[in-house]
């Protein structure tokens, strides 16, 4: 189930990633080596300039049993938001 | 079918092992167990000595294009790509021990990336019930 604009807005992330300038599949792998460092149930924010992460993310979080809660357009780059599942 | 994703990787230019590095990262992010097989000249670029050289790229980048110089590629980061991707999943690289060989090359002498030597059974044991793709 995925975050209104605003909630996402008001969203605070356990974890901020700037993933900004990486190529596929960086984003991806920073994402997954922050999860185990925050707890079941808070969010991961990661950013990147990379317009493929979203999709990527999405199918990832859903793969692995994390929640893909959507994402805000900054200028030049994607917030993308992840709730820890497990 | 299970999860697991093997690849036989026999190419040692820069591009193909980016390729190779790029499925196997993406599984284990996946949590996809990853088995990796290297043959010949995959072997090759692992050598210890060798591994941060200059690997080239695939005669594909030779062939004549339209108007489009191949000279843009830019640094190909398929070594960092792997090691990220032992770091962050289960992923096992096996040295082909007929490759090894073949290219008369010592397993001591490999990149530490390399979980062991061994035989076609052993990666194909491991290999049993997923999808096997060759690079």
């Amino acid at each position: 189930m995925t975050a209104t604009m605003t909630e996402l807005e008001g969203t605070t992330a356990a974890k901020v990633i700037d993933a900004r300038g990486a190529a596929c599949p960086g984003p991806l792998l920073d994402a997954k080596k922050a999860m185990p460092g925050v707890p079941v149930g808070s969010v991961v924010e990661i950013w990147s300039s990379d317009p493929v992460t979203k999709s990527d993310i999405n199918a990832w979080s859903t793969k692995v049993g994390h929640e893909f809660l959507g994402v805000l357009e900054a200028d030049g780059y994607d917030r993308v938001f992840v709730r820890r599942g497990k | 079918m299970n999860d697991t994703l093997s690849i036989v990787l026999f190419s040692g230019t820069a591009d193909k092992l980016h390729a190779a590095a790029t499925l196997t990262a993406g599984a284990a992010a996946m949590d996809r167990p990853v088995h990796i097989l290297l043959q010949y000249w995959a072997l090759d670029a692992f050598r210890a000595n060798r591994i941060d050289k200059d690997h080239g790229l695939a005669y594909d980048a030779a062939r004549p294009r339209f108007n489009e110089p191949v000279e843009q590629v830019g640094e190909i980061p398929w070594l960092e790509t792997f090691r990220m991707a032992k770091e962050l999943g289960e992923v096992t690289i096996l040295a082909c021990a007929g490759s090894l060989e073949v290219l008369g090359i010592d397993v001591t002498t490999l990149d530490p990336l390399v979980d062991s030597s061994g035989g076609i059974a052993t990666f194909l044991v491991a290999a049993e019930g997923g999808q096997i793709l060759f690079i």
